[in-house]
């Protein structure tokens, strides 16, 4: 027990750490955002000044009623984060005086200095070609120079690390007693590395040389792909697909499985709130199973319905299935429990039937509810629907990221979770316009 | 036999902490046809639970009620009920909502389209027929479930603080309402109220409740009602007779409401 605790606590060290670590990019960014405030203000001041109502409140701050979301933040604040992210990865999209410092890429060289055992010294050139992923540079022919120290060429990677034999053509090796000293005439120790400007120079317990080429502020494509890489990779991956599936079917699967899930959640969801909101019998049979089902996170259902239903289409949908029915059937009670008994009793004195009271007073009394839980169950599908095709799947966005992710196709994985991001909130517009057309008296009564 | 009997109605409601509320202790009552009764108390006397038993949406635990002949089993389209707000249907338009009874009862537009739009007229919406209620505002909301009651052609009326949510501009106007559509009509109205001066206005019959045990306290017959309608209901305030009333009432009410306060102190 004090073992987890003390584990635990070192968690929570490490973990602070890294939030003070981060201290300074969180003012930098809240800093920007104050300063495009005070900008914007100025701007808009000299434009118009407008006499609405709100603009001529004079307590603003603590009027609930006052904050309306203002577009030009939403909009600067989107196109900031663009901005950033281009920046940090070289995009082509914004100009090059806004990009973070870049990795060193091109052609440089360094002077190492041999020290024999004896003690006589000298100089060689190495000639150092660092190239982008996916280039192969040629090799250039360089001079030996003269002395016992012969001049080398390296060819790194940006972002890469190479070793340097540096004695491979030497005249004096490491097994001769040779070692080197220095490195641009600045002394090389095993503690003590070489900054040369465009890189890292790093003496390793066997002698030789380790070369790490500068690597700037940028990101590298495989931890954070530039914002015009994944813009192109949608584009190719929408014509040619991904691994044999196209994104329209990998899209196609992931909502096919949302939409029947979710249907047929509704389906059996919706009645049992009504019979639970109507029946005392049926609100104690159900309600133990539904107070008990719904604290439980759909994903943790995922193992057993992979047991129960194996991986193919029967088992997502039931997971689906599950993860709405819960919601609808709570909602369905709310709405049925939520109708007041007096807009009832006026139904009967009018001489309503039962049926027609459930026709025309329980049931559309109950839809905002049920439009509410709806909503809350699509974006519940959704987001288990991603989660079930990580685990296992064949097609579907959620396969397709994880599919990528083994592939290190971060651009893929980005784009993947961008557009579930866009189809879920795609999804929530949807059903929200939905409800203002269906049940235009929600929140007015 | 015609008119409205309530024969000795008791009711007790058991509490879940093993007491009990005696809501209402026999009560006995004769309401004429085409008579209009308010109902006057103290908070908490039983006005509410005696107008559901009448609406049939209680059972007493003793007596019955008796209309035209027949004994009181639970609600019917010849008992309408207009609350005091909120038992509109949103969902509805203003026209749906007037003629939800007749649509209910399976009658075709055409049986009931005259009417509902003569109802209308009558409460002054005829420009807000395709409306949707919650566009409307509280008082016109009340003439929707008036409109609504009527159209359902009940035998008896029955109205629970139906202007109690009003202005008072709105109300007095309403209250002028009720008043002609009593005459022009000739239903049973029973309505509930706590102002005094309404109770005057509108009850040809008035009762005063006591509470603990809910009971009738006084009934009266009243001159008012008759002699307002179609009149400014403010002369008929205007009346000595009607402030020598007023100002009884108000003392025996105020009596209740001391000795409630009192019996209370004692109980803390
Ligand atoms: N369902 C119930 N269960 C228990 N007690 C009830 C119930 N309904 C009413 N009572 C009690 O019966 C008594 C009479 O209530 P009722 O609602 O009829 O009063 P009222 O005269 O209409 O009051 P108000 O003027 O405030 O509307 C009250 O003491 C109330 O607490
Ligand atoms: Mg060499």
């Amino acid at each position: 027990m004090t073992q987890i605790f003390s584990d635990l606590i070192r968690e929570l060290a490490v973990l602070f750490l890294s939030v003070v670590s981060a201290l300074p990019a969180i003012i930098g960014y809240v800093a920007i955002i104050l300063l495009f405030m005070l900008a914007w203000r100025v701007i808009r001041n000299r434009l118009t000044r407008a006499q609405d109502y709100t603009s001529l409140k004079t307590v603003t701050f603590g009027d609930e009623s006052a904050v309306i979301s203002d577009k030009s933040a939403s909009v600067i604040s989107v196109v900031l984060v663009f901005v950033i992210w281009g920046a940090f990865t070289g995009s082509g999209w914004l100009p090059g005086f806004l990009h973070a410092p870049g990795p060193f890429v091109g052609e440089a060289e360094f002077v190492y200095t041999v020290e024999e055992g004896n003690g006589a010294r000298d100089d060689a050139a190495v000639t150092v070609i660092v190239h982008r992923t996916g280039e192969v540079p040629e090799t250039p022919e360089v001079p030996p120079g003269d002395g016992f120290a012969k001049n080398d060429v390296l060819i790194v990677q940006a972002y890469r690390t190479k070793l340097l034999r540096w004695d491979a053509n030497d005249e004096a090796t490491r097994n001769d007693g040779a070692k080197i000293v220095a490195i641009n005439g600045v002394p090389l120790t095993r503690e003590a590395d070489v900054d040369t400007g465009f890189g890292r120079v790093a003496l390793t317990d066997k002698g030789t040389l380790n070369f790490e080429p500068g690597k700037g502020w940028q990101m590298e494509d495989i931890w954070l792909p530039a914002p015009d890489s994944v813009w192109r990779r949608l584009l190719s991956i929408s014509r040619e697909g991904y691994q044999n599936v196209t994104l329209a079917e990998h899209l196609s699967y992931s909502l096919f499985r949302v939409i029947v899930g979710f249907l047929l959640g509704a389906l059996v969801g919706i009645p049992l709130g009504y019979a639970m909101g109507l029946s005392n019998w049926f609100r104690g049979w159900f309600d133990p199973i539904v107070e008990f089902m719904r604290p439980v996170p759909p994903l943790a259902l995922i193992p057993l319905v992979i047991i129960w239903a194996g991986i193919g289409e029967q088992g997502k949908i039931i997971l689906l299935f599950l993860a709405a029915l819960w919601i609808m059937a709570i909602a369905a009670r709310a709405g049925v429990s939520g109708v007041a008994i007096s807009k009832v009793h006026a139904a009967y004195s009018l001489g309503a039937s039962p049926l027609q009271i459930m026709r025309h007073v329980i049931v559309p009394n109950s839809l905002p509810e049920i439009f509410t839980g709806a909503r809350v169950a699509m974006g519940v599908c959704w987001g288990t629907v991603v989660a079930a095709e990580l685990v296992a799947a064949e097609k579907g966005v959620g396969k397709m990221i994880v599919a990528a992710s083994k592939f290190q196709d971060t651009d893929v994985v980005l784009m993947g979770i961008i557009l579930i991001g866009i189809i879920g909130f795609g999804i929530d517009m949807l059903m929200r316009r939905c409800e203002r057309w269906l049940v235009p008296w929600k929140g007015r009564i | 036999m015609s008119g409205l009997e309530i024969q000795d109605v008791s009711m007790r409601f058991d509490l879940p902490n093993g007491g009990h509320v005696q809501a209402l202790q026999n009560v006995s009552l004769s309401i004429k046809q085409g008579e209009i009764m308010s109902v006057l108390g103290p908070s908490g006397c039983g006005k509410t639970t005696l107008l559901n038993i009448v609406a049939g949406f209680l059972a007493p635990t003793e007596g019955e009620v008796v209309l035209n002949g027949h004994r009181v089993e639970g609600p019917d389209a010849e008992r309408g009920m207009v609350f005091q707000q909120g038992a509109l249907f949103e969902w509805m338009s203003v026209r749906d909502n007037v003629s939800f009874g007749p649509r209910m009862a399976g009658k075709r537009a055409a049986e009931w389209r005259e009417n509902v739009d003569h109802l209308l007229d009558v409460v002054g919406l005829q420009d807000f027929k395709e409306k949707m209620v919650y566009e409307l505002s509280g008082g016109m909301q009340q003439r929707v479930a008036l409109a609504r009651c009527l159209a359902n052609d009940p035998d008896v009326i029955l109205m629970d603080e139906p202007l109690g949510a009003l202005d008072a501009l709105t109300r007095e106007k309403m209250q002028g309402l009720v008043l002609k559509l009593w005459k022009e009509t000739g239903k049973t109205i029973i309505l509930i109220t706590h102002s005094v001066e309404e109770a005057l206005l509108l009850g040809e019959h008035l009762l005063v409740m006591a509470p603990r045990p809910g009971r009738i306290h006084r009934e009266y017959h009243l001159p008012f009602a008759d002699l307002g309608v179609g009149k400014d209901l403010r002369e008929i305030k205007k009346l000595p007779d009607f402030g020598e009333r007023r100002e009884e009432i108000l003392g025996m009410i105020w009596d209740m409401e001391e000795e409630i306060m009192g019996r209370s102190e004692e109980a803390a």
